[in-house]
């Protein structure tokens, strides 16, 4: 792979039973580049977890994945509330999510624990009443 | 443990996916909650849950999951089952409560081994 490979998404945030569409893509286009399952698991799960806190948080964004011959990058930006406390909301069982997303099976408090778990650099821009950007990378190379 | 195993335990009837019954199943995983099961590693594992949504397919996708078992005889919708037809996912349904359906796979030896990334 000599040049890098961009992949480009809008997720919409009003229809939570599609979220999760951007990651399956990417998922099945990083397969197809013959990239190791581990590293295709930990790209897939991550951006997951940032495109369902982008429909249940934001109001939805955009999700734009770059391969690179020695790593992935993961952007997520969104429109949404921002972040108040990045080190609250880092900490695991930490959440804002209402009851009607907790019934939906997260909320849990561990989306951006999980996010940074699977990924090797993890920085979050955020503004209150902004919106806030994500940027993850997972390494190629050891 | 193969998933045609599981579905003997269980007593559970195959939603879908009954191509792939003699698949290996190496860890089970037993939550509601997808943020959870998406915390941990499993290889080719199982995922048992009360919870009935599209979610519940991407989650186990993502994670490279190859079956999901419902408990309480809930059964998924169509859209659920397109979703885990594209991700060559087994679904079962099981009459079972999850306490008594992970109880069961325990005792028959399928652990939760599982590991932080």
């Amino acid at each position: 792979m000599n040049e890098s490979l961009t992949f480009h998404f809008d997720v919409d945030g009003t229809d939570f039973t599609s979220a999760g569409q951007a990651s399956a893509n990417v998922k099945r286009s990083l397969r197809q580049l013959g990239l190791a399952p581990d590293i295709i698991r930990q790209v897939s799960i991550a951006m997951y977890e940032g495109e369902i806190n982008m429909v249940i948080h934001a109001g939805g964004g955009e999700a734009d994945v770059t391969v690179f011959e020695d790593k992935i990058e993961i952007v997520l930006k969104d429109h949404g509330p921002g972040i108040k406390d990045i080190d609250l909301a880092m900490q695991e069982g930490y959440s804002t999510a209402t009851d009607t997303v907790r019934s939906l099976g997260f909320g849990a408090g561990m989306g951006l624990p999980n996010m940074k778990r699977y990924t090797d650099e993890m920085h979050i821009e955020t503004e209150v009443g902004k919106g806030t950007t994500i940027k993850m990378y997972v390494n190629l190379t050891d | 443990m193969t998933i045609g195993t599981i579905k003997e335990i269980l007593e559970a009837e195959v939603v879908c996916g009954e191509e792939s019954l003699d698949n290996e199943v190496f860890s089970a995983c037993g939550s509601d909650m997808m943020s959870d099961v998406l915390a941990y590693v499993k290889n080719q594992a199982v995922l048992l849950t009360g919870l009935v949504n599209s979610q519940v397919v991407r989650t186990a996708e993502m994670m490279d999951m190859v079956c999901i078992v419902f408990v309480r005889s809930k059964k998924p919708t169509p859209e659920m089952i397109e979703l885990a037809k594209d991700s060559s996912l087994v679904i079962l349904t099981t009459p079972m409560r999850m306490y008594e359906a992970c109880g069961k796979l325990y005792e028959n030896g399928l652990r939760g081994e599982s590991r932080h990334v």
